[in-house]
């Protein structure tokens, strides 16, 4: 059956597919924002750079304002899905292939022919990076490079598909909080004040590389290259300050943070690709994949993902360590054996606390893997070789493609409107790994289902960006604890019924797969077991 | 190997198979004229309204029933003789089995209203319901005006379906209030209000005389109890449900209202059980009504009846009732009575935001005050609390003292319990002045 049918055959749509008259100037507005962009692509030589540069954000600003006040302003708080599965644009319609196109597009040109945006090595930048060399020269005191140009865009998207979403959940103040946190730290953290650090360097003394202080390792997988930890300790006190909490946020803020909270803490609150999904992303959260195939395909490449990334950085810092041993205190034997005993206690703990709560492939796996890792390391370790098996600098550059380019940006972006706002995050984050491991296994957060109360009814299911079927354990009275979840308080928003609910509480008792729907007074746990 | 046919594949019936295969390893065959598949019925507005497409109201994939080996046949009962053990479906074929669960479901009520066969009127039930309101209602050009006839929660989930598409709505409701019959008077005063804020022509003390049709045999207009003629498109019938059960008609399955079961849910006939929305219990518990239409009762007797074909003979005990809908914007839950006409023992406390959309109203017991029930909109709570708290009888005084314990709204909302606490007080100190 498909009931989506427009029977009329009508192709100016309908209540609510149709767009209303704010709408449709809003889109005129947007459409002249981007179009300002589009031509400075082409080259055109736009005068004042920055009255049309200030033009072109303003309109893009304004038109996604107007059209979220044609949207919602007539419409009483609550929740705005109607028609979601009927819009071409959020139903993998014909605008959404057209929208998904173009975002690859611009992210296969971002990342491999930045030239094409007007990026020069030599003289001035022109064409699009060219539009934008006052307002980095403002912050920076530098031209723009394509990184900027994307930075900028990619904070306007936040800022303003931000106060869409807060229009949107403006009657849910989990959801507003956490919008005001995301838009937040993208706007300081991640843009201006990397941008201002950038200043500190105009000083001989400072060589601080573009360190976006809440871009974590492994996601920014990048950030123990050599290039930057050398930057960092060739900036006096603040460069090894930064490297200092480079290592600290992976190794103690974050798993303390998430111990109390969570991965959301991070994924939904403060992470940049988390914020453009929440905002910009929000639109397409629901065509994520929910079926149990896809559950597994996530388990395995995540991980892998994050296997990968390991690898390659105790590749890479191994590569530059030792080649002078006065400067730094850590040789390449002493590292590789520090990494060793440290992923061994690491799995050791898990094994030893946790391993009942592991399926047996989740058990094979982290066997596989743990044994993958220390034999590398081991073989390097025993055979005295300068090489790590494979060649650091193109481990770098195959992860820094594959993963760092092709899956974050081209598909985990680009496919917004095709497979949903978290691809990236549920399959390819390693980060989103770390964190949903120990999720799992040691934190007090999960979503509470409330007794008896769902009906099945599967908006929360639907609404899962990262395809968790969460119906499936909350007509069962289970607590949801999924490593993937990253407590965007979407499924207990749009839940009719007022069943879930995201909490910190006490550890005990938090995963109660055995539970029984509350409502029947016969004890139905007891005569399960006694019938098994 | 011990053959169970269950008729009727909604969430009674399909809670029976899974715990039977949970507990054995009986042949398990479900059977349904509506869908091959389970869904959610209760999802079915969402489909109209374009919030999910019809595969996300099935809450197994496709693949889980043969897995379990639990067989689906398609295909409507139209004769039960339980002499041979053998159902006989509408095309001849037959089916035997050792035992029968009926769990056949419910149909939407229809009193006899002069019209109510015409095109244009229908109810909301069925999957087939749902594509009938494709056609008959796919825009506000083809569907200019929609008729729903029946304050309950199908008529407004209807209404919130219909203005999603711009369909103007007149609502025709018998009491007082919305729902009138079920809420206090300031609670469904409270759903009257919102229904209108939504642009709802709500029509109260107001019912169905007549439907007209025109020359096709299609739904011009309707005349109401005051005699007013309101022209429309679409007649939806929503008042109420009952058991659907005219298949059994002639079968020695003894049917009232619903199919007669006892507290095992066993019928008149040794092997043959129902459950769900379609049995009338012969002793009902507590104060609930014998026929109980609602997904967690359906769910409950599906557990119970399992235990009881699988060898452990279970009665059917429903605990504490609770229930929940939502009423366009606003949430609701309720745990325990809370009566529309209170009880001579009960008495009742209520609490509102100023001009916001919340409330709560609890009922207790005059003399033991007893906590008795709880209505509350806009404010979630906690089920197990609630439910601990009614069945252990605790005082009012406790439970407003601890109201927060049993909060269940998101993290970071206002709470409203010291502002309820507060009320409470003065409202204890005005009752002892008026002593």
């Amino acid at each position: 059956m498909n009931t989506t049918v427009q029977r009329n055959m009508s192709l100016a749509g309908e209540p609510p597919v149709a767009l209303n008259f704010l709408q449709k100037l809003a889109v005129i507005v947007g459409m002249f924002g981007l179009g300002v962009l589009l031509l400075a692509i082409f080259n055109v030589n736009f005068p004042n750079k920055t009255l049309w540069l200030t033009l072109s954000l303003s309109s893009l600003i304004f038109g996604v304002l107007l059209f979220s006040y044609g949207a919602y302003n007539n419409k009483h708080a609550g929740i705005k899905n109607d028609a979601v599965w009927f819009k071409s644009i959020s139903s993998r319609g014909f605008l959404a292939w057209l929208l998904g196109i173009a975002l690859t597009g611009f992210y296969i040109v971002l990342y491999f022919y930045p030239q094409y945006l007007g990026l020069r090595t030599e003289g001035s930048n022109v064409g699009l990076i060219g539009l934008f060399d006052p307002l980095s020269t403002l912050l920076s005191g530098n031209p723009a490079s394509q990184w900027f140009v994307y930075g900028t865009l990619y904070t306007v998207a936040i800022l303003a598909f931000g106060i869409k979403f807060l229009w949107k959940y403006r009657h849910n103040r989990y959801e507003v909080l956490r919008t005001i946190s995301v838009m937040f730290f993208q706007l300081s953290f991640a843009f201006i004040i990397p941008e201002l650090m950038a200043r500190l360097n105009n000083s001989e003394a400072y060589n601080i590389p573009y360190y976006d202080l809440k871009n974590i390792w492994p996601l920014s997988y990048y950030n123990f290259d050599q290039y930057r930890v050398d930057g960092f300790i060739s900036s006096g006190d603040i460069g090894l300050a930064l490297l200092i909490f480079g290592i600290v946020s992976i190794l103690i803020i974050t798993p303390i943070l998430t111990y109390f909270y969570g991965k959301r803490w991070y994924c939904s609150w403060v992470c940049g690709c988390g914020g453009l999904a929440e905002t910009s992303g929000d639109s397409f959260r629901h065509l994520s994949d929910k079926s149990l195939k896809a559950w597994k395909i996530e388990r395995w490449l995540v991980h892998s993902v994050l296997v990968f990334s390991v690898l390659m950085t105790v590749a890479v810092v191994h590569s530059y360590l030792n080649y002078d041993a006065s400067k730094y205190w850590l040789n390449k034997d002493a590292f590789l054996i520090s990494v060793a005993v440290f992923l061994g206690v690491l799995f050791a703990v898990i094994w030893y606390f946790k391993r009942d709560e592991l399926q047996k492939d989740a058990q094979y796996g982290a066997i596989g893997y743990l044994g993958i890792i220390l034999g590398l390391i081991a073989i390097h370790y025993f055979s005295g070789s300068n090489i790590f098996i494979f060649n650091p600098e193109t481990l770098r550059k195959t992860y820094s493609f594959f993963i760092g380019s092709i899956f974050s940006g081209v598909i985990g972006t680009g496919f917004y409107p095709i497979l949903g706002n978290r691809v990236w995050c549920r399959f390819g984050c390693p980060m989103a790994a770390i964190l949903g491991l120990q999720q799992r296994l040691f934190s007090k957060f999960r979503i509470t289902t409330n007794g008896g109360q769902c009906i099945s009814c599967g908006n929360c299911s639907t609404y899962c960006e990262m395809g968790i079927d969460v119906r499936a354990y909350a007509q069962k009275g289970e607590n949801i604890i999924r490593a993937s979840c990253v407590g965007c308080g979407i499924c207990s928003a749009v839940c009719p019924r007022g069943v879930l609910k995201l909490e910190n509480e006490s550890p005990k008792g938090r995963i109660n797969s055995d539970a029984v729907l509350l409502g029947n007074d016969v004890d139905l746990l007891d005569l399960i077991k006694q019938n098994k | 190997m011990k053959h169970i046919a269950i008729i009727g594949n909604g969430i009674a019936g399909i809670t029976a198979a899974r715990h039977i295969r949970k507990l054995s390893n009986y042949k398990i065959t479900i059977i349904s004229a509506e869908s091959k598949y389970f869904f959610s019925r209760t999802a079915l507005m969402y489909v109209y309204m374009g919030h999910m497409k019809f595969e996300h109201t099935q809450p197994y994939e496709n693949w889980f029933w043969e897995k379990n080996n639990i067989a689906l046949k398609e295909g409507f009962v139209t004769k039960v003789d339980t002499d041979k053990n053998t159902l006989v479906f509408k095309d001849g074929s037959t089916l035997s089995y050792d035992n029968l669960i009926i769990a056949s479901g419910s149909k939407p009520n229809k009193f006899g209203w002069p019209g109510q066969d015409l095109k244009g009127v229908q109810g909301l039930y069925s999957k087939q319901d749902l594509e009938l309101l494709e056609v008959n209602a796919p825009n506000n050009k083809a569907c200019k005006k929609a008729i729903i006839v029946g304050g309950g929660l199908i008529g407004i989930e209807l209404a919130e379906m219909l203005r999603t598409r711009e369909i103007p709505v007149t609502f025709l409701v018998r009491d007082k209030d919305f729902w009138g019959s079920v809420l206090p008077s300031g609670d469904a005063n409270l759903i009257s209000k919102h229904i209108k804020t939504h642009h709802i022509d709500l029509r109260l003390e107001t019912e169905l005389k007549e439907i007209i049709g025109d020359e096709n045999g299609r739904v011009k207009s309707v005349i109401t109890s005051k005699g007013e003629e309101i022209e429309c498109n679409l007649v939806g019938l929503t008042a109420g449900v009952s058991p659907a059960v005219a298949f059994l008609k002639n079968s020695s399955i003894e049917t009232g209202k619903g199919v007669k079961v006892n507290k095992y849910l066993e019928t008149n006939i040794p092997n043959v059980y129902a459950i769900g929305d379609c049995a009338q219990q012969l002793e009902p518990t507590g104060l609930r009504n014998p026929v109980e239409a609602v997904w967690y009762t359906g769910r409950m007797m599906g557990e119970v009846v399992a235990q009881t074909i699988c060898g452990n003979k279970t009665a059917y005990n429903p605990g504490v009732w609770f229930n929940s809908a939502k009423f366009f914007d606003i949430e609701y839950q309720t745990y325990g009575w809370v009566w529309a006409k209170p009880k001579d023992y009960e008495a009742h406390f209520s609490w509102e935001v100023p001009n916001g959309e919340k409330r709560i109203t609890l009922a207790y017991h005059k003399n033991t005050n007893a906590i008795l029930g709880v209505n509350t909109f806009g404010i979630r709570l906690n089920h197990k609390t609630f439910d601990s708290w009614i069945s252990e009888e605790k005082n009012i005084d406790y439970v407003i003292e601890h109201l927060e314990k049993a909060n269940f709204d998101p993290e970071f909302y206002h709470s409203h319990f010291s502002a309820i606490k507060k009320a409470f007080k003065e409202q204890l100190k005005t009752d002892k002045n008026c002593i």
